[in-house]
């Protein structure tokens, strides 16, 4: 196969779009496979892609709701030193995705929603929206310590855990999150073992014979060559 | 490698496998599952990998004169000895590996760790062994990353060992999720189980698929073997878990579940439905995957396994389908088949 048969097969395919983007393509491949993959049309059924587009055009929050969703999840990851807040990094769209994604989200965060909006002007005479940042926090702590929570904010501290995890998740799987929490993999070819420094800090190390018989790292690229019988021979 | 060799029918669902007056296969029978409409292809030589149930099924449902219980099933095996993986897991926290040195750690766990069964069953109250794999590592996050702080936070500790109250909000539940990222450990055990006659899938009698394809039924139990080496395999993570000073999570699960053990089919090892071995009454393929009773048809999915030890089994698909597709070349050329 040349390189252009070789791509369209990978294209009709479902293979990793790191093994497309790490085999040396032209820049016009890429961009082709970068709007194939924009379109959301890649490695999609025609089925799915119906499902999704549908999904998609769907709403499920109200302004309203989408409001109360927003300020919870800059409570929740606020911008700090290190990286932006929730809001920011798109957590209010993850979220709104997720409910229409896992409908039985739908009612207990619908509910929860409602039910601090119900707390909200009990306490303060006022939406939670409108109320000031101070009253929010006020509200926020009868239902974030789910250890010393009261009985009758139990409604509460269970939709407040479903928005942690949510926002949570949210935030640091978005690009501004990843970077965050220092992940650095995804790195086809390039592992390397645990760095010596790591394993002296746990009074570890690898063993002589461990590291001769492991792939240096200069020859992880290299392409092992099979004999007539299916041998390795170099 | 020479082009244009091959002719591949994609969607399409096969029923059956047709055969002549003699026993022999002809061909398939398929639903086209766009059109769904039923096609024929012929075929010399027809050989089955949709997967050790699916394949049954396709047999099961190729019934004929000569082959009134599904195709080479006088024995009445076909279907039978369904077995699965043992599976069985437990999770660690490493408060050693709070606040972790940032580094590419995608190779480690299930990739590079592993314990093959190291012990003598000749003691234990169960036959055959398990393997653990690893989990845990710094990976790149993904949904549910982040889930559990209402429970998992207290054992975040800070620099005079005060622990982080469970839940919360705000710069400091974010800074803490920081420093457990990587700090847990898990352990998953995949072990042998026996084989047995009365662990089978059938041909469902009143229930077909959206092709108008009878479907498969499946009765399975796990013996006492299965259960006793579920629990082996929790008092080995615990101990290994204690041993490197984790904190255990979770409870050890006891007899009321069977000891964790997962139902059978979770571990999706599935294998054993169209048994090989040399005595036909008690098989359904000979040594080289090939139907006792139809001598054109051969097998390469985990239909033919026998037994499978405690590795997973694709490799030993891989192995076994190579080895009959030698075989086919060479009954071909003799003119066997
Ligand atoms: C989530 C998951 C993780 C696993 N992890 C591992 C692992 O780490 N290591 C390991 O060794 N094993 C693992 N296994 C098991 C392993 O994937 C299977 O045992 C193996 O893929 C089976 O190979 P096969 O060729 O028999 O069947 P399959 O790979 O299932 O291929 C069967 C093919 O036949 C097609 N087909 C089925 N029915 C029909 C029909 N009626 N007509 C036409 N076509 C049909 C299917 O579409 C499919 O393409 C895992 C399985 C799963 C599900």
């Amino acid at each position: 196969m040349d390189r252009r048969e070789n791509i369209k097969v990978l294209l009709a395919g479902t293979v990793a779009t790191g093994f497309l983007i790490s085999s040396g393509c032209a820049p016009d491949d890429i961009k082709k496979s970068e709007s194939i993959i924009a379109a959301g049309l890649y490695g999609r059924t025609p089925k799915e892609i119906e499902v999704d587009s549908k999904l998609m055009a769907d709403t499920f929050f109200s302004d309203h709701e989408k409001k109360i969703v927003s300020l919870i999840s800059e409570i929740i990851i606020p911008k700090d030193d290190v990286s932006i807040g929730a809001t920011e990094a798109g957590v209010t769209d993850f979220i709104e995705f997720m409910v229409k994604d896992y409908p039985k989200f739908q009612l207990p965060i619908r509910g929860g929603l409602m039910w601090l909006e119900n707390l909200s002007w009990a306490t303060f005479d006022n939406s939670f929206v409108v109320i000031t940042p101070e009253q929010r926090i006020i509200l926020v702590d009868k239902i974030a310590w789910p250890d010393t929570a009261e009985e009758d904010m139990l409604y509460g501290v269970k939709f407040f855990n479903l928005m942690r995890n949510l926002v949570c998740t949210g935030f640091f799987t978005s690009k501004e999150g990843i970077k965050d929490i220092g992940y650095v993999g995804n790195r086809p070819n390039q592992w390397d073992g645990v760095p010596a420094e790591v394993l002296k800090k746990h009074g570890l190390s690898y063993d002589e014979k461990t590291l001769k018989e492991c792939l240096k790292i200069e020859d992880q690229h290299k392409i092992v060559q099979w004999g007539e019988k299916g041998n390795i021979i170099g | 490698m020479q082009k244009g060799k091959v002719e591949l029918y994609t969607d399409a669902m096969v029923r059956e496998v047709l055969t002549d007056e003699k026993g022999m296969a002809t061909g398939v029978l398929y639903i086209d599952k766009k059109d769904m409409k039923e096609y024929k292809i012929g075929a010399k030589v027809v050989v089955l990998a949709a997967s050790a149930c699916e394949t049954a099924r396709i047999m099961l449902n190729s019934k004929s004169k000569l082959h009134p219980n599904g195709l080479s099933n006088s024995s009445g095996v076909l279907g039978r000895y369904l077995h699965d993986s043992t599976g069985t897991d437990r999770m660690g926290f490493m408060p050693e590996l709070v606040d972790r040195t940032r580094y590419n750690e995608d190779g480690v766990g299930g990739l590079h760790v592993y314990s093959p069964w190291w012990l003598d069953n000749k003691k234990l109250n169960f036959p055959r062994g398990y393997h653990i794999e690893y989990w845990g590592g710094m990976g790149m996050p993904s949904y549910g990353f982040g889930f559990g702080m209402d429970t998992m936070r207290k054992y975040i500790t800070d620099e005079v060992g005060n622990p982080s109250p469970n839940g919360g909000y705000g710069p400091a539940l974010k800074n803490d999720i920081r420093r457990m990222y990587g700090s847990m450990i898990g352990m998953s055990g995949r072990g042998e189980s026996i084989p047995q006659y009365d662990n089978y899938c059938d041909i469902d009698p009143e229930t077909v698929d959206k092709f108008g394809i009878p479907v498969l039924r499946f009765h399975y139990n796990w013996t006492k073997h299965e259960v006793n080496q579920a629990k082996h395999m929790h008092e080995t993570f615990e101990e290994i878990l204690t041993g490197m000073g984790a904190v255990l999570l979770g409870k050890k699960p006891d007899e009321t579940t069977q000891n964790g053990l997962a139902a059978p089919g979770r571990i999706i090892h599935e294998v054993g439905t169209s048994r090989m071995g040399d005595d036909p009454k008690t098989s359904v393929l000979n040594k080289y995957a090939q139907a006792h009773e139809c001598k054109n048809l051969f097998v390469t999915d985990a239909g033919s396994f026998v037994s499978q030890a405690d590795k997973n089994p694709t490799w030993t698909i891989l192995a076994l389908s190579w080895r009959t597709s030698e075989y086919i070349i060479d009954q071909l050329k003799k003119q066997n088949i």
